[in-house]
């Protein structure tokens, strides 16, 4: 049994969950949520593949939570329809649906030891006391909490708790998980830990996560899909891979890790030009001189000797930051300063010469919104 | 620590004076007669107000019980409420009781009374007239609802901090109301029990001036017996001490034994 279940795991493993993620387990449809007259959810569409990682990332407000709460059936849409499988599930109550969730304040049961918190949903179910013992047991493996059974939880640790809430969810053998910013409380360390554990609970029981975080390196590193979010909108859907080297607009830009963005004119296929200097870039498909906006990774900014560049800038600060250093650098007639991660420092108050590879150049449409303000937000 | 002690002596002041020295009167009088000596007669008496004692008893938990079946849900609803009609249900709770003690139990005189308002009101649909003042009933009817706050209070300031999300985790987890109410409010609101219990109990069980105006005197309780012990025609100091003294034993032990059970839940991990 174990053995057959192995295996199904680890050919799940060897074809990258291709043959499992075929089919979408939930289904969001023209789902539109508002509190107070405030639009929290505008006509959201979003499928979600079985066995998929798939991460809903975004600023605090941007409607990330409320789509996890209508997925587990805590929040009903004011229109649209959820579907499990084929099935709609809007008229099902929560505690009829086959998923469970990890909330963001773990919501253990105080009264109630380790063991009981998981055998929780299992006890509902009437379920024979040796069934139960086997599940806890697994289950306590998966998380390695062994030994903990009889704690009570208010003696344990964050991360800990975080690990019974985990056990406690999967406990029911869902098929879907959602989880609330379950790291949000824990330190970097045992964050960056948890991240990698949860990745192999989920790629060890093939079912599907549904993940909400406002953090961008957590979505980067877990995930098989990340969807970004702002203002109750989809911003974009894609592989963290895409999303990093080609977010759609300025937004999902700027969300994601930290970016230069200028204002820009395509003045043809592959022809851009910003901060009065033209760049060739591989982006085509804009109107002949169409504002864009540029967006461009702190670390893809390579110094030169200023005489070797039309594009130039003063040093104002350097940062050291472990891997790399940080300079914030002046550049003649742009708001903003720009950003440049290099392994090689820059003495303060030096002018430089800067130049980026075409590839490493992004246009992309102007974002209406006010991004600056909407990072801060979170 | 001398400093703390410092601290604590206006406290220990108020103990002793308030605490201390009546509780070593109480006892100076049940363990000595009308001359001063040493004796256990009075404590022995109580052999005479047994039944009086078992009255109180049986009367003041029949009343508690009432308490907790009326209480409990009325704290469940009010603690999830929104917080303005939590306002609200806990006006309405606490008006009644800003209106004298006495004047709120007169009031059932005349409500229950042979030809009070109940039967005057049954009587012109051609029923009764019932016997409702002078029985046990009445007085019960007159704990329940003089001491219903103090069960409802405890135990709705315990639901209120109750998390929204716990309830959220155990419908998750497949949970209907039944079973949420079963096996997440009810353990975590027993402190709250457990202290609305004592609070209906003990002033139940001593009370004296509701069995006299709702039990007309031919329902005494343990209360009626040691008031008249020290106000009545007949004082006997000693007497009334002795069996305050026994109610005040009878009281603490019955405290510990629903303290133990609260405790035994907290510690103990397998429920059901």
């Amino acid at each position: 049994m174990s053995l057959i279940k192995n295996f199904s795991a680890a050919s799940a493993a060897l074809l990258g969950g291709c043959v499992l993620m075929s089919e979408n387990i939930i289904s969001l449809k023209n789902i539109s949520v508002s509190f107070d007259g405030e639009v929290v959810l505008d006509k959201l569409n979003l499928d979600i593949k079985d066995g998929a990682f798939v991460t809903l990332l975004g600023p605090s407000g941007c409607g990330k939570t409320t789509t996890l709460r209508i997925i587990g059936g805590f929040q009903e849409p004011d229109s649209g329809d959820v579907f499990f499988g084929s099935e709609r599930i809007n008229d099902l109550p929560a505690h009829k649906r086959k998923l469970n969730t990890v909330f963001q304040r773990y919501a253990l049961f105080p009264h109630l030891n380790v063991y009981e918190n998981i055998a929780f949903g299992m006890r509902i179910q009437k379920k024979s006391e040796s069934e139960i013992r086997a599940k806890v047991d697994e289950m306590l493996k998966l998380v390695s909490l062994e030994g903990f059974e009889k704690r009570r939880t208010s003696t344990l640790s964050g991360g800990q708790q975080q690990r019974v809430a985990i056990a406690r969810a999967l406990a029911n053998d869902p098929r879907v998980l959602l989880l609330d910013e379950p790291l949000g409380a824990l330190d970097l360390k045992l964050r960056q830990e948890m991240q990698v554990e949860l990745k192999r609970i989920q790629s060890r029981l093939g079912i599907t996560f549904v993940y909400v975080t406002h953090d961008q390196e957590e979505a980067l590193s877990m995930s098989d899909t990340i969807v970004v979010m702002n203002h109750g909108v989809i911003q974009q859907i894609g592989s963290p891979i895409d999303i990093y080297n080609e977010p759609e607009n300025g937004f999902v830009a700027d969300f994601i890790g930290e970016s230069n963005i200028v204002d820009g004119i395509m003045h043809a296929d592959c022809d851009v030009e910003f901060c009065n200097t033209r760049f060739e870039c591989v982006d085509t498909g804009f109107a002949k001189d169409e504002e864009v906006d540029v967006v461009i990774r702190p670390e893809d900014i390579v110094v030169v000797p200023k005489e070797e560049s039309g594009l130039r800038g003063t040093v104002t600060s350097v940062t050291f930051k472990g891997v790399h250093y940080e300079m914030y650098v002046d550049v003649p007639g742009e708001e903003e300063e720009w950003i440049i991660q290099s392994t090689v420092a820059q003495e303060e108050g030096k002018e430089i010469g800067m130049t980026v590879d075409p590839e490493n150049i992004h246009i992309m449409k102007k974002y209406t919104g006010d991004y600056a303000s909407d990072i801060e937000f979170a | 620590m001398k400093k703390d002690s410092l601290i604590a002596s206006p406290f220990m002041l108020w103990v002793l004076i308030f605490t201390i020295i009546p509780l070593g009167m109480v006892c100076w009088y049940a363990f000595t007669d009308a001359s001063g000596a040493f004796t256990l007669a009075n404590i022995e008496t109580i052999g005479t107000y047994w039944v009086y004692l078992k009255d109180s008893l049986v009367m003041g938990a029949v009343a508690t019980l009432l308490c907790l079946v009326l209480g409990y849900p009325v704290a469940y609803i009010m603690s999830r409420a929104s917080w303005g009609a939590q306002q609200t249900m806990m006006m309405l709770l606490m008006l009644p009781q800003w209106m004298n003690f006495l004047l709120r139990t007169y009031s059932w005189m005349t409500i229950l009374e042979n030809n009070g308002l109940i039967n005057t009101l049954l009587g012109k649909i051609g029923i009764g007239p019932f016997q409702m003042i002078n029985t046990k009933g009445a007085i019960i009817l007159g704990m329940v609802y003089n001491f219903l706050p103090y069960m409802i209070l405890p135990i709705y300031s315990v639901m209120e901090k109750i998390h929204e999300s716990l309830f959220e985790a155990a419908r998750d987890l497949g949970a209907n109301r039944y079973n949420t109410l079963l096996r997440v409010v009810m353990p975590l609101s027993l402190p709250g029990v457990i202290t609305g219990i004592t609070m209906v109990f003990v002033p139940s069980v001593s009370t004296f001036v509701i069995s006299q105006m709702l039990g007309g005197g031919r329902n005494m309780l343990i209360g009626d017996v040691i008031e008249r012990l020290f106000v009545g025609a007949a004082p006997n100091y000693n007497v009334g001490a002795a069996l305050s003294l026994v109610l005040m034993v009878l009281i603490l032990i019955s405290m510990a034994i629903m303290k133990k059970f609260d405790d035994g839940e907290e510690t103990g991990g397998l429920m059901m």
